[in-house]
Parts: structure tokens; C-alpha cells; sequence
């Protein structure tokens, strides 16, 4: 939902396949210099051009934030999806020029924790691997229990055991190796910070018994990626001023407008201040509502937009600018 | 050629003053004649040569006086610096933050040399030249937050990020309008704001709040605030109130253009990278009326303001003593004629 | 009851049993009844890993319905300063898990809250109830001292002898209510003090 993070110029500096299904992907920026900084458990938004079609999706950084020359993130290959995961497998090679988002983080420690425990499964993994050398860094208390299919698939398993001990436990499915998880949840200090990264039925599992053993919802964290989605492009008459205008997938409502020549008040760029608020003629198709200034009332209603951050879809919109 | 900077005073005889180029890029608050609160938030980017906007960190002819006051107010009552255990690396971030934005717009005071994680860091107005370790507190004479905002203008509240709630857990306060971050320390956005009037019915804080947990590294945000204060005092604390309180009481038509200030604060919002959280610089800066006078038309629109400024907020800025002299004074100054739009002197 | 005026004045609840199996109450007073009251709406065999804390008045009102519940423990402290030093030995046993339900005056509220804080425990997490006084803690911006049991409006600061507004402005970390002096303006006006929490 972030109104566009800042781009970041990169290429592709390496492709290291690490099992069957997973790759690991290495970026530096184009210009050389450092990448940001960054807090574990960040990932960033790789735009793929493919073709006609743009994808954005978002992948965890898995290094160090000590060490930003390069940034990695490893993509399990999913031959059901939307093809994103495909594309990055098939088609990403060393020296490839792409643009990534700058880091976000929807899935940061809680830095008061007396204790952090992670629970990951299979590609779940990624975000734990910038953790876990965050807190290795700077002395902090965690363990990682890592679940995976088989050896093979355990990403990363033996780096992260040489790198931390006795702090990292692995369960392989293939061996029937499976986490005690009513002990483990029934034995960690007051204080103690959950958080869980695997597939959807993991965390729903995780989830359930930390709340039946007693865990407060704020101490159980959990990943979830919200993937932000290129808008579809689609046109606008603009009344006012007598323009026909084209929305592009990369630009916002506001920018288009902007681009005519027309210039609504504006100021936040955010959707909460009002300024650029924008009444409708007439429409015929759906609003996306991505603002919080309007009313769940003016949002049914389909008379009013905000164009800095909300978009449309369908066959006709007019606006009285 | 650089900044020359006043050998001036905050307190006791308040010898403070601004030269006619500080007068003219003071940052006058209000675009039009009536105020009311309102989500004003905007980007933070770098405005027009000669502003306040012409670094997105603000140093002035000011700066030594300031940071000298601060080491007055911290010796008398160190808890105007307090950081939660958990905020030491948010404490880095915002002092890579500070040295890289005053070297960069200050090169002839300031220098940051960094070699891996030992810095140098260079700062010629306050006569410092430090070698450290970036990470490793015990190379600095202080923690990093009270490092480097004793040598930085304006207060600064470091938040941190959780449960789509921001927490005031670290901060150095010594130019503050009226609050306590010793009491503050701990409170999540809305509590912090609990005593301000009428803004928590119009959802302003709810708005505010979304758009700042969003913001990005690389994209900060700002917004003005203001006040009035007796006297270029800058520790208008509540912790000091019984002292500077009896200021209010003492305005006279006589001496409104001297001691009857206006005080507004330049809000920041930063996304910190380490540690994921938001700094909230809140540079303050004073004129005083005769000062501001000079620019006729925000004689007349200030006058404006205050005249018709809503009981509630006159009461909350701590305005009510004094208003009636000082709308009086200012009416003399008023002949109603249209204002320009924006904030700029004309 | 306490009423709700400014944001940062907290507002308490009704205890509800929480699931799980170990449960620490701490109450004073009539406090003691807001677990009663609850014990109505727990499970069967909620008590059997219930830790209760209860600070009596003088008279040993309500400690036999608290017997009655049948907890794992029962204890029996005259004040709070006396349970402060095992209240800390439990925490840094316990371990995650253990649910926390406070319940009688505002200040007995606070100040197990702030033990409880500083032992990692969210406040969000933490069930309140408010029985009783409406006697308030209050720090005094000034000298920074905390006045207990204040119940007037203005009150004077038991440390530095300044007239204090008593605001409702209030901090989880201190446990207090922030007090501020009320003639600084004008030393010579002096506002009535009125009974406002009793």
C-alpha cells in the first residue's frame, strides 16, 4: 500500500541454484555505491517485465543488514501460480539490469523481546536469515526451528547451523521429524516474541495453540506479504478541463492528471490529508479505494476518488477537473 | 562561506535575536487568515535557497546558542533525555542520519569520514573532532541518540513501530512547547496527543497515524505547528512552568513587540533503516513581534489569526492572558486589506 | 466508575477468564469481588492453576469467597510494597503463558501493571478491572515526586508543596496521573479544593 517507494537501480551480479526448487538471486546497485541499509525481515518489491505484462513481487532479503554491497533473495519455484516465481527461475541472469523497490518491513522484531522464537517452514526461511545474523550481531537472544521436506530442501540448513550453533533446529517431514510444539510454546520465559513464516496451514496451526496456551496476540508475529499489484491501466475524461487521459500501470491517478497539465490541490500524496479530493460525473466500472480520508459511505457511493492513491476499472470514468 | 553564528541567550536577559535574512526565511505557519488543525502533512524535500527548506536538516545562525541552552537544560534535569533500552539502535540510525544530512549541507562545519565502521566525525562550530566505531556505544562519550542531538538543532522523538502503532520510546526534549517526555515516554501516538483539543473528533490523529506508519526510507514527510511564547525562551517545559509561567502575566501594550513571541516547529517524519522505526524532528524556531511586523502582510494575517483563533485552542496554546493586548497591538497594524495567498512575506 | 475523558486515561474493563492454564490475580479491596463475579463465567477447573494475590482491608472483608474459588494459591499480603518482592520472583520464574488479571483501586492497578511491564508483559495482554476509590497516584511534573492517594482537585504535592492541577493525563510507566501547577500564572489565586475521586 506504501505510495511508491523510492526505485532502486540494480543488476543481477549472480544466479545460484540451491536445490530443486529454490534459486538464490544477487543484486548490486547499478551506480556501485552501497545499498540501503535495511531491518531484518524487510524484503523488497522486484518489478519483472515480461513482455506486455509487469509483475511486482515481494522477496524477503536474506542477508545481513551489516553487509549491504549486495542484496539476496531466494525464490521457490511455484509452477501453479501467477508466474512470477517462473519468470525469475527462467529468465533472470547474471548482468540482467532491474529495478527493485527500496527495503520495507512488515515483519520486524520486537525489539523488546527478552527472547525471540522462530518457527519457520520450507522458503519461510528467507526473512529468519537477516534476522537471525541482525540479533547474532548485536548479541541478541533467539533459536530458530526450521521445518523442511528433506535434507536436500532444507535451504540453507547447514549455513545457518554453522553459523549459530545449537540456536537452530531442524525437523525433516521425510524423516518424521516434527516440532513439539505444545512443549515448546509451554516452556518460554515471560517476555518471549514469536514469529512464524512458512505455508498459509503452518501459521494458522502456530497461530491456534499459541492463543489456547495463553500467548497474547501482540507477542505472536507472523509473515504476510501483501503484494502490492501494477493497477491495470485505464482512461479518464476529464471535464473541466476537456482531456482524455490514460493511467499507466506504473503511475497513480494523481500523476496522469498531473501529467495533462492539470494541477488538483494536493499535498500529502498519501491518502489521508483531503486536498485532491475529486468529485465523479459519471462512471461506469468499479473504484479501488485505497485511501483513509473518504467515508465507507462516499466510497460506495461512486461519487467521490482520491486520486493520490485510489484507481479504477472498467469502460468509462469522468472527473470534474 | 558558511554560517555566522550569534553568541545570543535563551534565558535570563534573553538576548536573542534575528538578523534581517532570518526574519525573512522564518516560517511563517499560516497560508491564510484563520487556522484551524488539519492533516497538513506534505513530503519533505528540499525547498528554495534562502528558506528553511534548503536542507531537509536545518542549521542556522542559531545553532551554537541552541546547543549551548541544551547543555543547560540537560544539566539541570537529565531526564529531558531518555532512551527505552530497546531504542539504542534506532539511536544509531538517527545519528547516521544527522552527520550524513549536516555534512552534506554544511560542509564548511561539518565532516563525516567513514572507513567501514570507524567514523570521524568533525564538527567546527562546537569544536568536536570524534574517531569511533559506528555500533559500539562504549566509543562515544554518550549513547548515540544524546551524542548527536546535543549537536543538532530542535527536539527529536525517535517512535517505534509496532501493532500499527507508533511509541514514543526514546527522545531528547529541551525546546519543547509544554510537554514532559519524561511522563510521555512509553505512550503510543494517540495517548501522547491525549490533551490536545478538538483534533481527536475530526479523526485527524487516525488519519495522521496511518499515513505515518507507511512512510518509506528515502520518503520523509513534514508539517508545521505553532505557538506563542514570552520572551525567546526555548525550555518552555512543564517541569518548568512554576518558573516561566509568570511570563504570560507580564505582557504590556509597551513591550508586545519585544517580548511576546511567536514560536512555530518545522515536524519531520523519517523511516529509520536498522531499526525500522520514525524519527520526528521538531525544529523550533522564535520571532518576536516586532520582528515579524517588518513583513507587513503577516502583520495583518497573524493579526487575523489570533483575533479569531477558536477559545479551545487559545486555551490549549496557553494564549488567554495575554490575547486581548496583543490583538490590540497587532489591529494597529491591520488596515484590512487583502492578504496574498501562501505563506511568504511578499 | 471511572469515566472516560482524554485518550491517555486508561479505561478498564471487566475481567473475562482468558485461555490458558496458569492465571495471576492481583486485587485489593473490592477488587476481590470483580473475581468473584468472574469466577461465574470460567470454565471448570479455571481455578485449579489460578494464582491469587489479594491485598485485604483491615477488616479481612471478602478473603473467604476468594477461599471458596479453591485457587492453587491464595495469598495474603497487608500492602502492596510487601507482595512487591515475591510478585518480581514470580515473573522472572513464569514463563509465557501465564495470564495476568488486576483488579480493585486505580493505583493498585498501575503499580502491578508497571511490575508487570517491566517483566515483558504487554499491557494490551494484561485483564483490568476498576472497584473502589477512585483515588489517584500523581506525579508532580515538577519535582518529579508521586503523591499517593490524592482525591481532591487542586491537590498539593506531598514533596514540594505546589498546588497541582490533577490531570487525566495519565502514564502507564510512572502509574501516575500527571499533576501540574495550577497558579503558576498568578501565585495569588488559589482555586477551592473539592473532593473530585473518592
Amino acid at each position: 500500500m506504501s505510495t511508491g517507494t523510492t526505485k532502486l537501480d540494480v543488476v543481477v551480479s549472480d544466479v545460484v541454484p540451491v536445490n530443486d526448487l529454490v534459486t538464490r538471486f544477487h543484486f548490486r546497485r547499478r551506480d556501485g555505491e552501497l545499498l540501503p541499509t535495511f531491518s531484518g525481515g524487510a524484503h523488497v518489491v522486484v518489478e519483472m517485465r515480461d513482455g506486455e505484462r509487469t509483475r511486482l513481487n515481494p522477496y524477503s532479503l536474506m542477508g545481513s543488514p551489516l553487509d549491504t554491497r549486495e542484496y539476496t533473495i531466494s525464490v521457490r519455484r511455484d509452477d501453479v501460480g501467477r508466474g512470477g516465481s517462473l519468470f525469475m527461475h527462467r529468465s533472470v541472469k547474471p548482468g540482467l539490469e532491474m529495478v527493485i523497490s527500496y527495503p520495507v518491513n512488515l515483519f520486524s522484531l520486537d525489539l523488546r523481546a527478552k527472547k525471540h522464537l522462530m518457527l519457520a517452514g520450507g522458503i519461510g526461511i528467507t526473512p529468519f536469515m537477516a534476522q537471525t545474523a541482525q540479533l547474532a550481531g548485536a548479541g541478541g537472544n533467539f533459536e530458530l526451528h526450521y521445518t523442511c521436506r528433506t535434507a536436500s530442501l532444507g535451504t540453507y540448513a547447514d549455513v545457518l547451523q554453522q553459523r549459530h550453533g545449537n540456536r537452530v533446529r531442524l525437523y525433516h517431514d521425510d524423516r518424521e521429524e516434527r516440532i513439539d510444539l505444545d512443549r515448546l510454546l509451554s516452556s518460554q520465559p515471560l517476555g518471549t516474541h514469536l514469529y512464524v513464516c512458512g505455508p498459509a496451514g503452518m501459521i494458522n496451526w502456530v497461530r491456534d495453540r499459541a492463543a489456547a496456551l495463553g500467548w497474547p496476540p501482540e507477542t505472536v508475529h507472523y509473515e504476510h506479504f501483501a503484494a502490492p499489484q501494477p493497477g491495470l491501466p485505464f482512461d479518464v475524461t476529464l471535464a473541466v478541463s476537456g482531456k482524455t487521459i490514460r493511467v499507466g500501470e506504473q503511475q497513480s491517478l494523481l500523476e496522469a492528471i498531473e501529467a495533462a497539465g492539470v494541477d488538483p490541490p494536493c499535498l500529502c500524496r498519501g491518502g489521508v490529508c483531503g486536498q485532491c479530493e475529486t468529485n465523479v460525473i459519471s462512471y461506469d466500472g468499479k473504484f479501488i479505494h485505497n485511501d483513509h480520508w473518504l467515508s465507507e459511505e462516499d466510497h460506495r457511493s461512486g461519487c467521490k476518488i482520491m486520486p493520490c492513491v485510489s484507481r479504477f476499472e472498467g469502460k468509462s470514468l469522468v472527473l470534474e477537473r | 562561506m558558511g554560517i555566522t553564528f550569534r553568541k545570543e541567550t535563551f534565558r535570563d536577559d534573553f538576548t536573542f535575536r534575528n538578523s534581517p535574512e532570518h526574519i525573512r526565511r522564518f516560517p511563517f505557519p499560516f497560508h491564510e487568515d484563520a487556522y484551524m488543525y488539519a492533516v497538513n502533512i506534505e513530503p519533505h524535500v528540499v525547498g528554495p535557497k534562502g528558506s528553511v527548506l534548503e536542507n531537509l536538516i536545518d542549521v542556522d545562525e542559531h545553532y551554537v546558542a541552541e546547543m549551548q541552552d541544551r547543555a543547560l537544560v540537560l544539566a539541570e534535569d537529565p531526564l529531558r533525555c531518555q532512551s527505552l533500552p530497546h531504542m539504542t539502535l534506532a539511536g544509531w540510525d538517527l545519528l547516521e542520519l544527522l552527520m550524513e544530512q549536516q555534512a552534506l549541507g554544511y560542509p564548511e562545519h561539518f565532516t563525516l569520514e567513514r572507513n567501514g565502521d570507524r567514523w570521524r566525525w568533525i564538527n567546527r562550530p562546537l569544536g568536536i573532532d570524534d574517531t569511533f566505531t559506528f555500533g559500539d556505544t562504549s566509543t562515544l562519550p554518550y549513547g548515540p541518540m544524546e551524542y548527536i542531538t546535543r549537536q543538532s538543532q530542535g527536539d527529536f522523538c525517535i517512535l517505534d513501530q509496532r501493532d500499527g502503532n507508533l511509541w514514543m520510546d526514546a527522545g531528547m526534549v529541551t525546546t519543547q512547547a509544554d510537554w514532559s517526555l519524561d511522563f510521555d515516554i512509553g505512550m503510543n501516538f494517540f495517548e501522547w496527543h491525549a490533551p490536545v483539543p478538538l483534533a481527536h473528533e475530526k479523526g485527524i490523529f487516525t488519519r495522521a497515524l496511518k499515513f505515518l506508519t507507511n512512510i518509506q526510507q528515502g520518503k520523509p514527510a513534514r508539517r508545521l505547528n505553532w505557538t506563542m511564547t514570552i520572551n525567546p525562551r526555548l525550555d518552555t517545559s512543564p517541569e518548568n512552568y512554576h518558573k516561566w509561567g509568570p511570563d504570560r502575566g507580564t505582557v504590556t501594550p509597551e513591550n508586545v513587540g519585544d517580548k511576546v513571541h511567536l514560536r512555530v516547529e518545522l515536524q519531520s517524519f523519517w523511516r529509520l533503516p536498522r531499526s525500522n522505526g520514525i524519527v520526528f524532528p521538531i525544529r523550533c524556531y522564535l520571532i518576536k513581534m516586532d520582528e515579524l511586523v517588518t513583513q507587513p502582510k503577516w502583520a495583518r494575517r497573524l493579526h487575523r489569526v489570533i483575533r479569531d483563533l477558536p477559545e479551545e485552542l487559545a486555551t490549549y496554546k496557553g494564549l488567554t492572558r495575554y490575547r486581548p493586548t496583543l490583538v490590540e497591538w497587532l489591529s494597529k497594524l491591520d488596515d484590512g486589506s487583502a492578504t496574498s495567498p501562501g505563506f511568504g512575506p511578499d | 466508575m471511572a469515566a472516560k475523558t482524554i485518550i491517555s486515561r486508561p479505561i478498564y474493563g471487566t475481567l473475562s477468564p482468558q485461555p490458558g492454564k496458569h492465571h495471576l490475580f492481583i486485587a485489593d479491596a473490592e477488587g476481590a469481588l470483580a473475581i468473584t463475579d468472574m469466577a461465574g463465567k470460567a470454565p471448570p477447573g479455571f481455578f485449579d492453576g489460578a494464582e491469587i494475590v489479594f491485598i485485604a482491608g483491615p477488616e479481612g472483608k471478602h478473603i473467604a469467597a476468594l477461599e471458596a474459588l479453591k485457587p492453587a494459591q491464595l495469598h495474603l499480603p497487608p500492602s502492596f510494597a510487601s507482595l512487591l518482592p515475591r510478585l518480581k520472583q514470580t515473573l522472572t520464574n513464569a514463563q509465557m503463558g501465564l495470564r495476568l488479571y488486576l483488579a480493585g483501586t486505580e493505583g493498585l492497578i498501575g503499580q502491578a501493571m508497571q511490575v508487570a511491564l517491566e517483566a515483558g508483559i504487554d499491557h494490551t495482554s494484561m485483564q483490568t478491572e476498576h472497584r473502589g476509590s477512585l483515588a489517584r497516584r500523581m506525579q508532580c511534573v515538577h519535582c518529579k515526586g508521586i503523591t499517593e492517594n490524592v482525591t481532591t482537585q487542586p491537590a498539593t504535592c506531598s514533596h514540594c508543596g505546589l498546588l497541582l492541577l490533577v490531570r487525566d493525563h495519565y502514564s502507564r510507566r510512572l502509574a501516575a496521573f500527571q499533576g501540574v501547577c495550577i497558579n503558576a500564572e498568578d501565585r495569588s489565586e488559589i482555586p477551592p479544593m473539592e473532593e473530585a475521586f473518592p
